[in-house]
């Protein structure tokens, strides 16, 4: 490779504790569960989006500086980055969407799945 | 006019040697493999999702799942064992980038270190994926079926705490074994008894004035919903079967279709693993061999660690979407 690399060490201990602190405060909330954090907000515990909004920040970070995105040209990283964040959304929106149908189906069905 | 003019700019785009986004070919190819696997994985991810919302008011709770630790036999310890399983892969995760930058600086012997490091941190994650899914497999407390395939637990009616089927079940002295193929027609065979026949459970519930059922259905304040003893006793009267552990058809932990997905998702991440320690391996030995120090070059290990380093990626996305969430 043409372009000389400069030692990454520091930035990767960071990264390292970033990650570790981040992990430990899902472990922490997931054991305590606190009640005010129970609540629903758009259809969903605001304890559950804390834990996805912090495992994205996490998968930021694991591929920013760990995979490298962040010292690869634009065209290479948002190649690799724009079809997964237009598709994964898309997909889960339309499942999630069918399951809670689905949902909503057995629930009022004429049909008994207790027996 | 000339046929064949060429401009400065077409050579340097057409002569070979070009690198489109500043990536090697094995750099952007195994980029696009990741992001084929990656949407690979938000498919199962996503499937577990629609199960989940499918069955949303009786899903088992992952913290009554999961709650073992090492040596700590009957400890209630939920999360602790995924939590260390997760520092361990991203410790790995870092010791594989440390290579990486290790090889840039074209330093062999950290590399060899760091790519050791890496191996045993994956093969102590493998091993403790090992671990959980013997836990999960063997059951801990036991539940009875019903012909719907409804999962029933036992828990202590003053306390609410589970009741494993082997404190309060009756030996009967039955001596009834395993039916299986080869002693009868050939055609007719039954899965392996339970250490508790149906019956004894049913005995021990009415030597036993304390025990009641609780069913799947997730209590609005939490938990599971529990019946009393009159209930429990319609439950049993309609139980076909003993379940104990978790395998693909029956779970103890409640509907099937999580044990299926436990299976497959935490399973073709393991087999990832198991695969990316295979191929550090081999690096590995690559590296002790010099071959990256002749190449001149160790943009192999920087492959290899970017595949290491997804594996670590989908992990952090399991243990939300099955631990925490």
């Amino acid at each position: 490779m043409a372009h000389v690399h400069e030692s990454n060490t520091k930035r990767i201990w960071n990264v390292f504790i970033i990650l570790s602190v981040i992990t430990l405060v899902e472990v922490v909330l997931g054991i305590i569960r606190p009640a005010s954090l129970e609540a629903h907000v758009l259809g969903m515990k605001i304890l559950n989006w804390i834990f996805i909004i912090l495992t994205v920040i996490k998968a930021y970070y694991i591929a920013w500086a760990f995979m490298h995105l962040e010292g690869e040209k634009g065209s290479m990283r948002w190649s690799v980055v724009l079809p997964l964040i237009i598709l994964i959304p898309y997909l889960i929106f339309i499942i999630l969407v069918e399951g809670d149908y689905t949902h909503e189906v057995l629930k009022h069905g004429f049909q008994s799945w207790d027996f | 006019m000339e046929a064949t003019v060429t401009t400065g700019s077409e050579e340097k785009v057409w002569s070979g040697g070009n690198q489109p986004m500043g990536a090697s070919y094995g750099k952007m190819m195994i980029w696009f493999f990741i992001v084929s696997d990656a949407l690979t994985f938000s498919g199962f991810l996503a499937a577990y999702g629609f199960s989940r919302f499918k069955f949303i008011d009786s899903w088992p709770i992952a913290d009554e799942v999961f709650n073992h630790f090492p040596f700590l036999h009957g400890v209630d310890a939920p999360m602790y064992y995924v939590a260390l399983m997760t520092f361990i892969l991203i410790f790995s995760s870092v010791t594989m980038v440390l290579a990486v930058d290790a090889g840039h600086k074209m330093d062999k012997a950290k590399v060899t270190f760091y790519m050791l490091l890496t191996i045993i941190g994956g093969l102590i994650f493998l091993g403790s994926q090992a671990w959980e899914w013997k836990n999960f497999i063997k059951g801990q407390y036991g539940a009875i079926e019903t012909t719907s395939g409804r999962i029933f637990q036992f828990v202590d009616a003053s306390t609410g705490e589970r009741v494993a089927l082997s404190d309060f079940a009756v030996s009967l002295n039955e001596d009834r074994i395993t039916h299986s193929a080869n002693k009868g027609v050939w055609y007719e065979s039954e899965r392996p008894l339970t250490t508790f026949s149906l019956n004894e459970v049913i005995a021990g519930f009415e030597a036993n004035s304390n025990i009641v059922v609780r069913t799947e259905t997730n209590a609005a304040e939490g938990g599971k919903v529990i019946l009393d003893r009159q209930q429990t006793a319609e439950t049993l009267a309609k139980a076909t079967a003993v379940v104990e552990g978790a395998n693909l058809v029956h779970n103890e932990y409640g509907h099937p279709l999580f044990a299926n997905y436990f299976f497959f998702i935490t399973g073709f991440h393991g087999f990832h693993v198991f695969t990316g320690i295979c191929i550090n391996i081999l690096i590995f030995f690559n590296v002790i061999l010099g071959t990256y120090e002749r190449r001149n070059s160790y943009e192999m290990v920087e492959k290899v660690g970017l595949y290491w380093h997804f594996v670590d990626l989908v992990w952090v996305f399991v243990f939300t979407f099955f631990y925490l969430v």
